[in-house]
């Protein structure tokens, strides 16, 4: 389960404002807005890349800041907008996350995980430079997989894609997230995408919450002159 | 070599002056401001030079080396203006690196244990540890900044901040040891080194020369190389926050 309580973050001006939600295992939830809204940051606050100036992060009942930072990390797997593995065989990329600490993904568990994300053996010796970025993104994929995550973290994973391979790691995300029973946290600024996973969705523009709800009663909810305006694209403004 | 010989040499200038003034450089003034300036400290330096070659005892001598290191550490410290601490990483580097390769060339008697040996070579030492500080820093800055998206991806997965900055080091290290690996390539074939020069003119055997160019030459690969792993090694820990984040000045602004 993970839980956020009011959380805000400030930099040259307020990123995050008083965010409050939870999901649970199991449960996806779509954080929905335009470029600059604060997403990306959300998840960076959750996982501890950023430190929110205020606001507390629960994860299965413990607050992550008296958690051991790098078994939050590990718990909380985060994929973000454009893979960047290191630079070497998609093997060694599966297996790096045990392998900082010192533990080892047998070969058998790597095929596995490669199968999960629609790779097959042949890809095991392949140096990642050499596979297309839709097939990097599978193996960032099976690399936060391989750390056994009770929370997955999604940062905008198909924003790089064409609009081919971002319907193939759709199609991941839905049977990864249904098979693993994880908390997801999935992050777009794609309208049709957010549409398309039809989860509850959380709608932020300037940092703050602007609606929250399923997503097909968002956008039917025509009642909501701001949040309309946010699906036809005419704004609301960002601060 | 006469003060005849010496003003003929200025007579260079003069030509460089005549060709700024006849192509319209406007370089003259700085010719001529540079030409004083470099005769002015040199002069004092040959003064400086005479008193501190007399000194015979070895605690004012190594003052004056860790003075020279403060300096040095100082100037490089400015390279990495975006690294906390950076004085104090690029001193340590340099400390360290420069009297490891100190000693071992003492011991090896390359280093006579007279001021004349100790000074210009220490000093040779020192400088060549604070060019190898420089371009740690200056490098591991750039690699922290371009690799940012992999040491992310790294922290996410949990890494601590050696492992995530694993990648970044080490090519941080691999390119501030291209200019001296480079330069021991084509030693003798490119360039002959001050120091031979400098040996062969004062009627020294070119093979003698040859002798103490090697020493030299390790001797500037041995600094380098030591300071750059101390120091990229120190300033990589300082650039993630306690908790293990990279700091904002490698960090995109937040959306």
């Amino acid at each position: 389960m993970l839980r956020v309580s009011n959380l805000s973050l400030t930099r040259d001006k307020a990123i995050l404002k008083d965010l409050s939600f939870e999901v649970a295992p199991g449960q996806m939830l779509t954080v929905l807005g335009p470029s600059g809204a604060g997403k990306s940051s959300l998840l960076r606050c959750l996982n501890r890349l950023d430190t929110p100036d205020s606001g507390e992060v629960f994860l299965n009942g413990a607050e992550v800041k008296s958690l051991d930072i790098l078994d939050v990390r590990r718990r909380m797997g985060m994929v973000f907008q454009t893979p960047a593995l290191i630079p070497d065989t998609v093997q060694a990329n599966v297996g790096l996350g045990p392998s900082l600490r010192h533990e080892t993904v047998s070969e058998s568990d790597i095929r596995e995980l490669l199968r999960q994300v629609g790779l097959n053996d042949n890809f095991m010796t392949r140096q990642v430079e050499t596979l297309s970025v839709g097939e990097q993104q599978r193996v960032a994929f099976a690399q936060v997989l391989a750390n056994q995550p009770d929370v997955l973290l999604l940062d905008e994973p198909t924003s790089a894609l064409d609009p081919t391979a971002a319907l193939t790691i759709e199609n991941l995300i839905a049977d990864i997230h249904s098979r693993l029973y994880t908390a997801t946290v999935l992050v777009t600024h794609d309208i049709p995408q957010a549409i398309r996973f039809n989860t509850e969705t959380l709608v932020i523009v300037g940092g703050a919450v602007l609606a929250r709800g399923n997503i097909r009663d968002l956008v039917n909810d025509t009642g909501n002159t701001t949040l309309q305006k946010f699906f036809t694209g005419q704004g609301p403004e960002q601060n | 070599m006469s003060i005849e010989s010496l003003l003929l040499a200025y007579g260079l200038i003069a030509i460089a002056l005549f060709i700024s003034w006849h192509n319209k450089l406007t370089l003259e003034k700085e010719v001529v401001y540079g030409s004083i300036r470099a005769t002015v400290q040199l002069i004092l330096m040959g003064f400086l030079l005479e008193m501190i070659l007399t000194i015979d005892n070895y605690v004012y001598l190594a003052l004056i080396l860790l003075a020279m290191t403060a300096i040095a550490a100082t100037i490089s410290g400015k390279r990495g203006h975006k690294i906390p601490h950076a004085f104090g990483i690029a001193f340590t580097g340099i400390l360290i690196g420069s009297v490891i390769t100190f000693a071992v060339l003492a011991g090896a008697g390359v280093i006579g244990p007279e001021a004349k040996y100790i000074i210009p070579l220490g000093g040779m030492i020192i400088g060549n540890s604070m060019n190898a500080s420089s371009l740690s820093l200056n490098r591991l800055i750039g690699e922290l900044g371009h690799q940012r998206k992999r040491i992310e991806t790294l922290l996410a997965l949990g890494a601590n901040a050696q492992q995530a900055s694993e990648w970044a080091v080490r090519q941080s290290v691999r390119s501030a040891l291209i200019p001296v690996i480079d330069s021991m390539k084509v030693i003798g074939l490119v360039h002959l080194p001050g120091i031979m020069t400098g040996f062969i003119i004062a009627g020294g055997s070119p093979l003698e020369a040859v002798k103490y160019q090697l020493a030299i030459v390790f001797m500037i690969a041995g600094t380098a190389s030591l300071t750059c792993m101390i120091v990229t090694l120190l300033a990589a820990r300082r650039c993630f926050s306690s908790e293990l984040q990279l700091l904002d000045t490698f960090r995109p602004t937040t959306a």
